[in-house]
């Protein structure tokens, strides 16, 4: 397949995990974050750590949509969607996440209509064949997927559709990042930063990772290839001792991001105060909520939403996973009481979390190919 | 307002009380081991912790003794997740219906039963049909009741003879469309050599059923000397699919027109016992064969691995996949392994036979395109891996829920 093929050659990949266990100093360990659950899925999915040298190892970061929802943000859609003449919509991910009643399948089989839909703007279609019925879409996702729930609600204003609400749980990454970067249990060498956030926000959102924290950041794309590259990259920063923000996905990111998009989200949301993340907290100012012009489409000013805060169980060790302290299986329920059949823990929800990929892909010891294991000699 | 944690609601609370108790079996075992390592490790004058490898492994045992559990319905109601064909029907199945009817006929859970009636051997099935929308490129559900009977009695060795149909129809179905789905298995029926024997017809309300629901069941003849089943599975043995994957499963999506994605696909429905007859006239020993429908080609590897105790290793570049498919696959962000064809068998075969059973299938037109994909092994048991055309390795586990869509 053209454009794919391409970036899964496994003699490039041979050649550059020679180059990557090249660059391996003797006796250091690398710590490198994928920040986004769409890297940790290609990395799973294609079996790219057999590529890695021993040192060095990937920490899986906090970029799965899906994974820091709250539990009770869940409890309050599936509140949202239990209201009379409500039809909510979802991305399929969502669907099997956990509130503390069941997830979205659970409450459909109770009775409430929850619809998957691939992208928002079908939100639109279902409201428009049903004016009787209120559709609240339930946004969810980083900067990847927040200009889409954007522009469907500019859509949606511009046809004056009455019948169509948003409940906001966009998410934005950087304070995340920071979060990360100011824990102190934390170890990394450097970021391997989000390719689709970055085709909204650019790559100078990045700068302060490498000014004030000295850590390199390559912002990387989704293919196999584009991966180990990246770690390259990152192994040469660190081997010269550089910090830079470099962009291994120019093909598609540019530097200063998409201007439009960024306008569209700016029209319709703001930030919020602060928001809670499964697993890592309340962080400030690291989510978006619809604006007062467009309160008309807000789930949340339309409807009574609850907003019952629900404890992570305590075996679950989200968290830790999250900011890269545990690896999945160290988690105490990982694989046992907590599967991808019945999560307990969001991470192991979304085919992005990093408990879910390793378990549906990672779960056995590694053979390494040969040119990673040159840096053990 | 917090919802304290230390009684979680529901089956949250029931899985870690099960977690619990089942590390507390664990505990004694695992201290006595520990404590094995742990004295070694002072014998030999150095007393750390046990290395990462080593305590991952761990891990991974408890892993892999949680899966052999009992399985339970968690759930309190049944949810779309119980019909994809992944761990949730598996655990339906053996948790509800196998629990209940338990017999050892029952208990392969092959595609049919064999039975022993009056010195001969039969093989029975049958299969619900709930297909939407109810006509597809290359197909539609009457010609799928048909040919998804067939296959089901094919692929256990037997020569399909006797259908039974049962119709479910919903009050306002149009009698032209009605004709057209029973049109369709006509043709099928004539075209597979089976004859439809005895039906049924229900109908019910408006919105109490979509449009057309059909059940079929099947009586075919063994007449061969074979004996098949994913149980008999061998280390050695080749796993070979007799075509191109996901046709099926890849045509409906698109055909119910929520995508907007446009490809060149059409379902692969059709008989196959033509197919299986050649299989085995060239290859008697065969040692299972099943047709890859709900679930995919992944699912039947681990129904393998799982059934004879045996690892599966299987090369991504070996297993055929239309480019069409694998585009709207990648596009959609899911699996052609997991994805159902409708005319399309995997079967073991000894590894001596292997080339034999290629070049059988080949000679075939449906088969025009089979290949061995994969080995079977002792390593690993349990575990089906495939080594990804990236030159990496991972693992290929039962489905959970729908394949679902990822979002970024």
């Amino acid at each position: 397949m053209r454009f794919v093929d391409e970036f899964r050659d496994a003699d490039k990949a041979h050649a550059l995990a020679a180059k990557i266990a090249a660059l391996c100093e003797p006796g250091r360990q690398y710590k490198l974050m994928e920040v986004c659950g769409g890297h940790t899925h290609t990395i799973y999915k294609h079996g790219l750590e057999d590529y890695l040298p021993e040192p060095v190892t990937l920490v899986h970061g906090p970029g799965c949509p899906v994974c820091v929802i709250p539990m009770g943000r869940v409890d309050d859609a599936i509140h949202l969607a239990s209201q009379p003449d409500v039809i909510m919509t979802s991305f399929g991910d969502m669907m099997r996440v956990p509130g503390s009643g069941g997830s979205f399948f659970d409450a459909n089989a109770e009775g409430t209509t929850i619809r998957m839909v691939y992208s928002p703007l079908d939100s639109l279609k279902i409201a428009r064949q049903n004016p009787g019925k209120q559709v609240v879409f339930m946004a969810i996702g980083f900067e990847t997927t927040t200009p889409s729930t954007a522009m469907t609600m500019l859509r949606a204003a511009a046809e004056g559709l009455a019948n169509f609400s948003v409940f906001c749980n966009h998410v934005t990454i950087i304070p995340a990042i920071k979060a990360i970067l100011d824990s102190p249990d934390l170890r990394l060498d450097g970021f391997i930063g989000p390719g689709h956030v970055s085709t909204v926000i650019g790559c100078r959102p990045y700068e302060f990772i490498a000014r004030d924290y000295g850590k390199p950041v390559v912002v990387a794309g989704f293919e196999p290839l584009d991966i180990l590259q990246s770690i390259y990259l990152l192994m040469l920063q660190l081997a010269q001792g550089r910090s830079q923000v470099e962009n291994q996905y120019s093909r598609v990111v540019p530097w200063d991001g998409n201007p439009v998009a960024l306008k569209a989200i700016g029209e319709t949301m703001e930030l919020r105060p602060y928001f809670e993340w499964r697993g890592l907290g309340f962080i400030s100012h690291s989510a978006l909520q619809v604006r007062e012009k467009y309160a008309g489409m807000d789930a949340e000013r339309l409807f009574q939403v609850p907003g019952v805060r629900v404890a992570d169980p305590k075996a679950c060790q989200c968290g830790e996973v999250l900011k890269g302290v545990l690896k999945p299986w160290e988690c105490k329920v990982f694989g046992t009481a907590c599967t991808p059949e019945t999560p307990i823990g969001t991470c192991m929800v979304s085919p992005e979390g990093a408990c879910a990929a390793y378990y549906n892909f990672g779960r056995m010891n590694r053979t390494r190919v040969a040119e990673a294991e040159v840096a053990r000699s | 307002m917090t919802v304290g944690h230390d009684h979680q609601p529901g089956w949250i609370g029931e899985a870690l009380a099960q977690h619990e108790q089942a590390q507390h079996e664990q505990a004694q075992h695992e201290q006595a081991q520990h404590e094995q390592a742990q004295h070694e490790q002072v014998e030999a004058g150095r007393r750390t912790q046990l290395p990462l490898a080593d305590r991952e492994q761990q891990v991974l045992d408890r892993i892999d003794r949680a899966r052999r559990r009992r399985p339970k319905v968690r759930e309190e109601r049944v949810t779309m997740s119980h019909g994809s064909g992944g761990k949730a029907t598996h655990t339906l199945i053996e948790a509800v219906f196998l629990d209940a009817f338990r017999n050892p006929l029952l208990e392969p859970l092959e595609d049919a039963a064999e039975l022993a009636v009056a010195g001969g051997r039969i093989a029975l099935t049958t299969d619900s049909y709930v297909v939407s929308p109810l006509f597809f490129p290359g197909g539609d559900i009457g010609d799928l009741a048909v040919n998804g009977t067939v296959n089901d009695l094919s692929v256990a060795g037997a020569t399909p003879l006797y259908l039974s149909a049962g119709f479910i129809l919903e009050e306002g179905f149009g009698v032209a469309d009605l004709n057209r789905v029973v049109e369709s298995m006509r043709d099928a029926a004539a075209a597979a050599g089976v004859q439809v024997v005895t039906g049924d017809t229900k109908v019910v309300q408006k919105g109490k059923a979509d449009g057309c629901y059909i059940n079929t069941a099947g009586v075919g003849l063994i007449e061969r000397d074979v004996s098949l089943g994913v149980a008999r599975a061998r280390p050695g043995d080749a796993v070979i699919v007799s075509g191109p994957i996901g046709d099926h499963g890849v045509t409906i999506m698109l055909a119910r027109g929520e995508l907007d994605i446009e490809a060149d696909v059409v379902s692969d429905t059709a008989p196959l016992n033509g197919l299986v007859a050649g299989l085995l006239d060239a290859v008697p020993g065969v040692r299972a064969m099943r047709d890859a429908t709900r679930g995919g080609v992944a699912t039947i590897l681990n129904e393998i691995a799982r059934a004879a105790d045996v690892g599966v290793l299987a090369v991504e570049d070996d297993i055929p996949v239309r480019p069409e498919v694998r585009g709207a696959a990648e596009l959609l962000g899911i699996d052609p392994m997991y994805v159902a064809c409708e005319g399309r068998l995997v079967a073991v075969v000894p590894g001596e036979d292997a080339d034999r059973a290629v070049a059988a299938l080949r000679a075939h037109p449906l088969g025009a395109q089979a290949a061995v994909i994969g080995r079977v092994r002792a390593e690993q048991p349990g575990i089906v891996q495939l080594k990804t055309a990236f030159g990496g390795t991972r693992i290929v586990d039962l489905l959970v829920g729908d394949p679902l869509p990822r979002i970024c």
